[in-house]
């Protein structure tokens, strides 16, 4: 097994039709992707490369049997587009699409978790969920990365892909990679993959990788020290920014000593976590811990 | 984006969040006849994005003609914590019976705008809510039902404000709210929120932070950035698509992906340097955006060393490459480059570049041989 995207997956991309949808809706077929549709309203009818294009998600799920969907469109259309792919039945919806609007994301977090209960929404902003050797859903660099049983979460993309290259660099394959964004408001936080990974029986031990802003790793730490049972070793980036300036993502910035990477680091650990200082040193404590598991 | 004060009051005015009458003036001359038609006695403010301003010497009571010059004189110009006063609000003086704290938070954790009231305005509100927690009220909206008048009429009570104005003031945060979400606001804070002599209630300050994602559907919003406090290297990324945090040290870090930059600049640190600044090239960016990075970090003439480091995914390698080939075709820069990457196409860049034989460009494989690489030939 694998989380989220697996060989079960049926991918309707909204924005096929764009330079970018096109490029990484084909780079995700060729990887063995099921891409059975897409939406491009005006445009249903068409093809793209074979994957036929509809103007709407109902249609593409009627006709295509789609099941999890890919947002690649325009800030300014994209709440409509996720809006559109839950009414349609859509269960998990990956946003990749990045500078979408704060209370857009507000509107939609919280529509989906009133109206659409069983829809799961990762990003917006993020890089997508890759499950080695069964399906990629993004723009993850595959070539990196082979089956295994490290779980890993993030927010940041490039940095997961540095992270998941020291493990693979030490031996170690992955049982899926979700990158949860860096936005204000992601669709699926830190605690809904842990919960997710827990339950994998592919997954034998979970890398997170956090970064400065917000809350979200002191609230995980919380939920790992009552409900994981796997080894975590978490990483996050940012010891070293300064207050009140936004670091590139969205959800990226320091107020007060609020959401400072040492106050993360800090909490993990308290929950016994162990959290490494680099991404080079949180490969170390992940090779070190597997090897005690293998010997076990 | 934060706006001055002046700004907030004016786009709380167009929402109908009742302010004091006052005009902006960039001269002495403009604030003495704004003073004028106002009327005395008024108050004479800078403008500047700093708390401190009243202790400062930045805001003051004018009575007449005379006093409004003098204060215009003082306060345009002055330096207030590092940041110099370029504009001031002349404003009616209030009649000031009580003041309280009113704020609307994007409150990430509970994905809802969050309110916060307090009869213990006009202080700094951190210290309040340290000293007695119960005096700063708070409580959610669902952003999918909006401002309801009981969400007024409970943080009025619960916050114990006089009875008379818990209507009025019940009003006033509505219309907050109304601005909050019509101006795609992240933060709204109101310290003082006044009750007048004559029990009236009214925003005495305003703090405000507009979502940039959302400038799209809000054209006027360019026209409050403050281009005058912006730091010039900050501007001249802002203006190139680049993402460009200022730092104080010396060694320019270049990446590509926000997690990834930070991780560099820690890393960085922890190899005993200080970086100059955060810079994001982004996913996919292609040679041109990158010698255009090395413009922007090289403008800051701090710097006295420069490292790339890059993991492509959707960024190729040969790219970076080449736009840092014709970065040294174009502007020749004289400080020591060292260049780390991997992923995507990086056999190609990396031979690219030992191709290029680029003076004082030193490649390195890992991340952290790349950080210690940079930090010996900077210096300090």
């Amino acid at each position: 097994m694998a989380i989220l995207v697996t060989n079960d997956t049926k991918l309707c991309v909204s924005g096929i039709t764009g330079r970018e949808g096109t490029f990484h809706a084909m780079n995700n077929r060729r990887y063995g992707t099921n891409v059975v549709s897409g939406v491009t309203p005006g445009k249903g009818g068409q093809d793209v490369e074979g994957v036929p294009v509809f103007d709407t998600f109902a249609a593409a799920v009627a006709e295509t049997g789609a099941n999890t969907a890919m947002v690649f469109v325009p800030p300014r259309f994209a709440a409509d587009s996720i809006l559109e792919a839950a009414e349609a039945g859509i269960e998990v919806i990956i946003a990749i699409t990045e500078g979408i609007p704060a209370h857009d994301e507000l509107r939609v977090y919280n529509h989906l978790k009133q109206a659409h209960p069983g829809t799961r929404l990762v990003g917006p902003n993020c890089p997508g969920i890759l499950s080695p050797g069964k399906a990629n859903v993004g723009i993850i660099p595959a070539s990196f990365f082979s089956e295994g049983n490290v779980g890993v979460v993030s927010r940041s993309g490039t940095l997961t892909y540095q992270i998941g290259n020291e493990l693979a660099q030490r031996g170690f394959g992955n049982s899926s990679i979700v990158g949860i964004g860096g936005d204000p408001v992601p669709g699926t936080s830190f605690i809904d993959v842990l919960e997710l990974f827990e339950a994998d029986d592919e997954t034998e031990l979970i890398v997170m990788s956090g970064e400065i802003g917000g809350s979200a790793e002191e609230e995980a730490a919380d939920y790992i020290a009552e409900h994981v049972t796997k080894p975590v070793v978490a990483y996050i980036a940012g010891f070293t920014a300064p207050p009140g300036k936004t670091m590139g993502h969205a959800g990226a910035i320091v107020s007060g000593t609020a959401g400072t990477a040492a106050a993360k680091k800090e909490a993990l650990e308290a929950r016994g976590v162990r959290v490494g200082q680099t991404p080079t040193e949180v490969a170390e404590l992940a090779a070190e811990i597997a090897g005690s598991l293998a010997k076990s | 984006m934060d706006l001055l004060e002046y700004q907030g009051k004016q786009l709380f005015a167009r929402h109908g969040v009742p302010v004091p009458a006052g005009k902006p003036a960039k001269t002495v001359d403009e604030a003495v006849a704004a003073a004028e038609e106002i009327g005395y006695p008024c108050v004479v403010k800078a403008q500047v994005q700093i708390g401190g301003r009243g202790k400062a010497g930045g805001i003051k009571v004018a009575n007449n003609r005379d006093e409004a010059t003098e204060h215009a004189t003082n306060i345009i110009g002055m330096d207030i914590r590092g940041f110099t006063v370029h504009e001031v609000w002349i404003e009616a003086a209030s009649d000031i019976a009580a003041e309280y704290y009113a704020s609307i938070i994007f409150d990430r954790s509970a994905k809802a705008p969050l309110f916060m009231l307090s009869t213990q305005g006009g202080m700094d509100i951190e210290e309040v809510a340290e000293r007695d927690p119960k005096a700063l009220v708070r409580l959610h909206v669902d952003p999918l039902l909006g401002y309801q008048d009981f969400h007024g009429r409970r943080l009025a009570y619960e916050a114990g404000v006089d009875a008379d104005v818990v209507r009025p003031l019940g009003a006033l945060l509505g219309k907050l709210y109304d601005a909050f979400v019509a101006e795609d606001a992240t933060l709204m804070e109101v310290n003082p929120l006044i009750v007048t002599g004559d029990r009236k209630v009214m925003a005495l300050d305003a703090k405000v932070t507009l979502d940039e994602n959302a400038a799209f559907r809000h054209p006027d919003h360019a026209a409050l950035r403050d281009t005058a406090v912006e730091d010039p290297q900050e501007q001249m990324a802002r203006e190139r698509g680049l993402t460009y945090v200022k730092l104080d040290g010396n060694i320019g870090i270049l990446g590509n992906g926000a997690g990834l930059v930070m991780s560099t600049l820690d890393v960085v640190k922890y190899a005993g340097g200080e970086p100059a600044n955060f810079l994001d090239a982004g996913g996919g960016a292609k040679a041109e955006e990158i010698t255009s990075a090395v413009e922007v970090i090289l403008s800051n003439d701090k710097v006295t060393a420069v490292l790339f480091n890059i993991f492509g995914g959707i960024t190729r390698c040969d790219e970076v490459a080449r736009g840092l080939i014709e970065a040294f075709a174009s502007i020749k820069p004289t400080v020591p480059f060292v260049v780390r990457l991997d992923g995507t196409n990086d056999q190609e860049g990396r031979a690219l570049l030992e191709e290029a034989a680029l003076p004082n460009v030193h490649v390195e494989q890992t991340m952290n041989g790349a950080a210690e690489r940079v930090v010996a030939l900077a210096g300090s």
